[in-house]
């Protein structure tokens, strides 16, 4: 009687708001890293999903409605870039210096820690490009013959855990100016670091918004050098 | 809300075009991005028409990527085959990428008189 209701968009979305509004309260009360919002919506939707044998596909009905606006989302972060311009350019370079850096930094520690793991190439592949936003990430990995599927879930578990781990992390390093959280938010957990940034302070969200772009690009201009030195 | 809300769709799409017609390893909605910034420079758009939309997704933004964290479920075979590398591999890797874009950007930010 309920199954054809489960396939609309109705349950996905109003079950991932529902769970997501839970989520927020319980984090409001007790603002701790691990009960993060979306990692908790997302296991406990997983866990709902599988209690009640509903396939993936069905939830993902509503589910893709929300990943959709993501699109206008990332387009929006326009705004604060706008408004905080003027502090943009004069630290532009400094801006390009650090996001180039991270992004070296993100493909060389990656495949490296997976060599030493022995890992086969195809996982190695699969992992370069793990802290791009979801969409640059996918073409890359189809690229340099990564699997496709296996990439895009390492992307959402990194910008989970940096954005769970991230503000604390940095803070335990002395790195406080938002400019500089902010570009290391955005470099290394994509869009959920630059959401996880946006609700700790508007500019370095805006700086995250701008290195989710400027690493994306750069990951993929620079990624064929390093997959051709791996062994 | 409304205008917002068709300003960065229409500009999203734009980006989309552009994208594929140039060939661009980007997604569309980053082009759109830059458009959206060029176009608030060039006063084509005003910051009132696209502030509520903004405001809705940006302080909403973590939510839109319960989804995506939902379809890890579907790899979770290939997943818990690999489960001990991939994870020293994702968190160490994101750590190292926090710790060298923080610092280098706070060093460079101080040295150029900011």
């Amino acid at each position: 009687m309920l199954s054809p209701l489960v396939q609309t968009p109705l349950f996905g979305i109003t079950l991932t708001l529902v769970t997501y509004e839970l989520a927020s309260c319980v984090y409001r009360r007790w603002p701790l890293a691990l009960l993060n919002p979306v990692i908790v919506t997302a296991a406990c939707i997983i866990l709902f999903l599988s209690l009640l044998d509903i396939p993936y596909a069905q939830y993902a009905a509503g589910g893709d409605i929300l990943l959709f606006l993501l699109g206008p989302a990332v387009v929006a972060l326009g705004l604060p870039l706008y408004q905080r311009r003027a502090e943009i350019i004069s630290r532009l370079l400094p801006t390009l210096c650090a996001v180039s850096a991270g992004a070296v930094a993100s493909i060389v520690s990656a495949t490296g820690i997976l060599l030493l793991f022995g890992s086969d190439t195809g996982l190695i592949l699969s992992m370069a490009p793990k802290s791009v936003t979801t969409p640059i990430a996918i073409g890359i990995s189809e690229k340099i013959g990564g699997i496709v599927p296996l990439t895009a879930a390492i992307v959402v578990v990194t910008g989970c855990f940096g954005g769970m781990v991230g503000p604390t992390f940095c803070r335990l390093l002395g790195i406080r100016d938002p400019f500089a959280m902010g570009l290391a938010m955005g470099t290394a957990a994509h869009g959920l670091g630059t959401g996880r940034m946006l609700e700790i302070d508007r500019f370095g969200g805006a700086m995250a918004g701008l290195s989710i772009g400027l690493n994306g690009v750069i990951t993929a201009a620079i990624i064929p050098i390093f997959v051709a030195l791996l062994p | 809300m409304l205008r917002g809300m068709a300003i960065l769709l229409g500009l999203q799409l734009v980006g989309e075009v552009l994208t594929r017609w140039l060939e661009m390893p980007l997604p569309g909605s980053v082009v759109g991005m830059l458009l959206l910034l060029a176009g608030l420079r060039a006063g084509i758009f005003r910051v009132d028409w696209v502030k509520d939309a903004a405001e809705l997704l940006l302080s909403n933004l973590s939510l839109l990527f319960v989804p995506a964290g939902v379809g890890v479920m579907v790899y979770a075979d290939l997943i818990a085959r690999h489960w001990l590398a991939l994870s020293v591999a994702a968190s160490l890797s994101t750590l190292i990428v926090l710790a060298v874009t923080g610092w280098s950007a706070q060093y460079l930010a101080r040295k150029g008189g900011k």
